[in-house]
């Protein structure tokens, strides 16, 4: 019998999340690189340019929607890989406290810098 | 049906020669998860400044676009980035238990794929760089 390794209790709430937002994230991490280093190089990036792009609306909610699911993404997962390396009891606390202000901060900020690009 | 997985096996690193294709996966999923959730922190913080105005964003983008070293890292993230995604959608179908037999061969898959994709993009990323 195959085993299954990972770092989430399965069937729960942020397992059923973490996979939900990975499926959005393959398509839109792979979107982001292709634009901003083969059509767009990253070399070649400017205030104008990335004003352009963030002026479309489409591209402005897809964008602060890629910020929203890979910071949950990302936290929920390093919160996870904690949990599954034995930390309980305050120490849990603590991580839920401050990987949950660390990822509150990242989309505000993340979502002043999209506004600033766009002109809003 | 798959079955939970002994952490012992895992967290002993001093057994990583005993450790199967599926344990590598999880490995290596785990250290470029960490990557990419560092780098996001990263990314934010050099495109703060646009909150400074154009030119602070031009030329910090500029700035960091001309050391070889961040066009190295660009390509490090690169394969990061293609391993992640790309073991990820494996996770995907092992989750909704399709292709669990072939967990090991998709494993491989996955890293063959990443580093063909990691070759061929090498001289786009690093156009310019030396």
């Amino acid at each position: 019998m195959a085993k299954r390794y990972s770092s989430f209790r399965s069937g729960s709430t942020t397992w059923l999340l973490q996979r939900l937002t990975a499926g959005f994230l393959v398509v839109v991490l792979a979107f982001h690189f292709f634009n901003l280093h083969f059509v767009n190089h990253a070399y070649n990036i400017d205030f104008a340019g990335s004003q352009v792009r963030m002026q479309s609306l489409g591209y402005y909610v897809t964008m602060v929607l890629f910020l929203v699911t890979a910071t949950f993404h990302g936290v929920n997962g390093v919160y996870n890989a904690l949990v599954n390396q034995g930390i309980e009891g305050n120490a849990k606390r603590a991580a839920q406290l401050v990987l949950g202000v660390a990822g509150v901060l990242l989309i505000v900020q993340g979502i002043r810098v999209a506004n600033a690009l766009a002109g809003f | 049906m798959s079955e939970s997985y002994d952490r012992g096996l895992v967290a002993d690193f001093g057994r990583w020669t005993e450790f199967s294709a599926g344990m590598w996966a999880w490995v290596f999923h785990k250290f470029t998860g960490w990557v990419l959730v560092g780098y996001l922190f990263t990314h934010i913080s050099v495109l703060s400044t646009s909150l400074q105005g154009a030119q602070v964003y031009n030329s910090t983008l500029s700035g960091l676009e001309s050391l070889a070293i961040v066009r190295l890292l660009e390509v490090g993230l690169l394969a990061v980035a293609v391993f992640h995604i790309l073991n990820g959608i494996r996770l995907l179908f092992v989750d909704l238990g399709v292709g669990l037999e072939a967990q090991d061969k998709s494993f491989y898959a996955s890293l063959v794929l990443t580093g063909v994709i990691v070759v061929a993009s090498v001289p786009t990323f690093l156009t310019g760089a030396f």
